[in-house]
């Protein structure tokens, strides 16, 4: 018994080795392909940047045409297939301008804050001492809000406007990846091979170079993944009190917002942009699953 | 543990202090003058100048910061621009409403999240489990908001089980615990229990996973107890944890119910939130979310020593 446990153990230790043999990211991507939900979830995003892409090529009709007569018309209109919106405007156009806003809105304040974060965090965890104190403790009174009402409570102060609701959102993200940079950081900072690098000479900026920033990026990476989904929920809220984007614009929040009133004449029209929102993210997260899972990264 | 009680308390201050200041900053943070905040915009110049010197915002940042922070803690959170009233005013019915929908959702959150939590982590890799774990990542990915609307169609509009909004029946604001209440409560309840929901039973998963490979485990079976009585010790070393998250939970939920109030036209203080933005009531939204913030401070500091109290492995003396 014991043998054949042992014996399962060196295989397994031998595959781990001709997986690391391969390199790190062959290994990532040969799991990464073994994991269908992944690959779907990945597909169905990577569609729906092509279509929001290529909206103009794609979308049927004009996203600020409207018209009086043919507003709020059920699913399966002729010529407008997912009906159209209190103003008379075709909701599958809106629908596929709607994602550009949406998309953007939930990918620029992670990818900011991941920027910013890391660099703090690199900073605070590499450095140690007073420095890691203060950029600590001011990230522990952003910790102090909910992350809702810091976003809702700076855009709101600030008034609506996309650039404002962006600022927001980067401020409620930037904390918490400043929190798994450092403690990463702080993992690595105390292993042997930086100790050596140190001991041979390298300068703190090619310590952190070569050595720390290849062993942190990937797991702040993965963190900030897990983040988008968040953030899009959080922007389209935004835009569904009001603040964020402003009418004629399209984006799936404030589409939301404003087909409000509409749900007891096309309840099922009036839904359909939280139906996008919910698809987008949920694909988001399972894909930031899968990859936390390929890459091995634990937390 | 007294020790680090008193510990924890000092160290509460300063934190508390900076959401203080950050909630103060928020007024100045807001575009133009900070005067045009208190005072209506068609109001005359000496008017100005006059409540400009009363709340000594002619003075430094840091003087005035002090001047603020004394009223705030006398009770003073100011007046509403729109309303004329003081905002502690509005604001404390409105807590009560958004404490009694924050503790719903979490209640129905909570215990969903534990049974479901609990089964994936027992039977880990099971149908169960795989649905336990579905339901978990689509509970956090919902845009809640649009849930609320969803279950409005369905409940409201389709099948007319439901009032669709407001807290009571005629729109009254006042809660009582009696159906004509609860049955307005259901929909924004379940609504907003989705999220806690979701992390929940990720977070017991987890947890129970972990125990359930631990050693004492193995022997507590091998001991020939029955798989009850296993799981007893597993619930055991699960809560404190468990506790924790859920504990966080609410805090996040009385301040993350702004856009479910909206939805719902909830009385409580997301929908108070949301008309503040919506007239640029800045007082109001000052107050309402340094009060929030200072509840969630509280929240925080009280899940950290029950945790503790619980937990006879955490030495954090």
């Amino acid at each position: 018994m014991s043998t054949s446990a042992a014996t399962a153990e060196l295989a397994i230790q031998a595959k781990t080795a001709v997986l690391r043999s391969e390199g790190y990211w062959a290994g990532v991507w040969k799991r990464l392909k073994r994991d269908p939900v992944t690959i779907f979830c990945a597909s169905v995003l990577f569609v729906m940047l092509m279509i929001i892409v290529f909206a103009p090529y794609i979308a049927p009709h004009d996203p600020f045409q409207g018209s009086m007569i043919r507003r709020l018309r059920p699913i399966g209109t002729e010529n407008y297939p997912l009906g159209t919106d209190e103003l008379g405007r075709d909701m599958l156009t809106r629908l596929i301008y709607g994602g550009r806003l949406s998309w953007f809105m939930g990918i620029l304040p992670v990818a900011l804050a991941f920027v910013i974060g890391t660099f703090l965090g690199v900073i605070a965890g590499f450095v140690g001492g007073r420095t890691n104190m203060l950029i600590m403790r001011v990230t522990d009174v952003f910790y102090a809000f909910p992350s809702v009402l810091l976003a809702v409570a700076i855009s709101g102060a600030l008034g609506a406007g996309i650039m404002n609701a962006i600022l927001s959102l980067t401020l409620v993200f930037v904390p918490p990846i400043i929190r798994v940079a450092e403690s990463v950081t702080t993992g690595v900072r105390n292993l042997d091979f930086v100790d050596a690098a140190r001991a041979s000479g390298a300068s703190a900026v090619t310590i952190v170079r070569v050595h720390v920033l290849g062993n942190v990026l990937g797991p702040i990476f993965v963190y900030a993944t897990s983040l988008i989904s968040v953030c899009m929920i959080l922007a389209s809220g935004l835009s569904f009190l009001g603040l964020g984007t402003r009418p004629p614009e399209a984006e799936w929040g404030l589409m939301l917002n404003t087909l409000r009133t509409a749900i007891y004449v096309q309840p099922w029209v009036a839904v359909l942009p939280g139906v996008c929102i919910f698809v987008t993210s949920i694909c988001f997260n399972l894909v930031s699953d899968g990859l936390r899972q390929a890459m091995d990264v634990k937390g | 543990m007294f020790f680090y009680l008193i510990k924890r308390l000092i160290y509460a201050i300063p934190i508390a202090l900076a959401v203080g200041f950050v909630c103060f900053m928020l007024v100045q943070i807001a575009p133009g003058d900070p005067i045009n905040a208190i005072v209506p915009p068609d109001a005359p110049q000496e008017v100005v100048e006059q409540v400009r010197r009363d709340y000594g915002l002619d003075k430094p940042l840091p003087v005035q910061f002090g001047l603020w922070l004394m009223k705030v803690v006398q009770g003073d959170l100011g007046r509403s621009l729109a309303t004329g009233r003081p905002v502690w005013s509005d604001l404390h019915s409105a807590i009560g409403n958004t404490l009694t929908l924050a503790f719903a959702a979490s209640l129905i959150g909570f215990v969903l999240g534990c049974i479901l939590g609990g089964l994936a982590g027992t039977f880990r890799g099971s149908l169960l489990d795989r649905m336990a774990v579905t339901t978990a990542v689509a509970g956090v990915s919902v845009p809640h908001y649009w849930l609320g609307m969803v279950l409005v169609v369905i409940f409201s509009v389709q099948l007319n089980w439901l009032p669709a909004m407001g807290a009571g029946p005629g729109g009254s604001a006042d809660w009582a615990w009696d159906w004509e209440h609860i049955q307005h409560l259901i929909l924004p309840a379940v609504t907003l229990s989705v999220i806690p929901m979701g992390i929940v039973t990720r977070t017991v998963r987890g947890i129970v996973a972990e125990i359930m490979n631990q050693e004492f485990v193995v022997a507590l079976r091998g001991k020939g107890l029955t798989s009850w009585n296993v799981f007893l010790h597993v619930v055991k070393n699960a809560a404190p944890n468990a506790l924790a998250v859920i504990g966080l939970q609410l805090g996040y939920l009385m301040g993350g119910s702004i856009l479910v109030e909206t939805v719902f036209s909830w009385p409580g203080t997301g929908l108070l939130l949301n008309s503040a933005i919506f007239q640029r009531d800045l007082p109001v939204l000052q107050g309402t979310i340094l009060v929030l913030a200072m509840f969630f401070v509280a929240l925080n500091l009280c899940v950290d020593l029950i945790q503790t109290a619980l937990d006879p492995r955490i030495k954090r003396a």
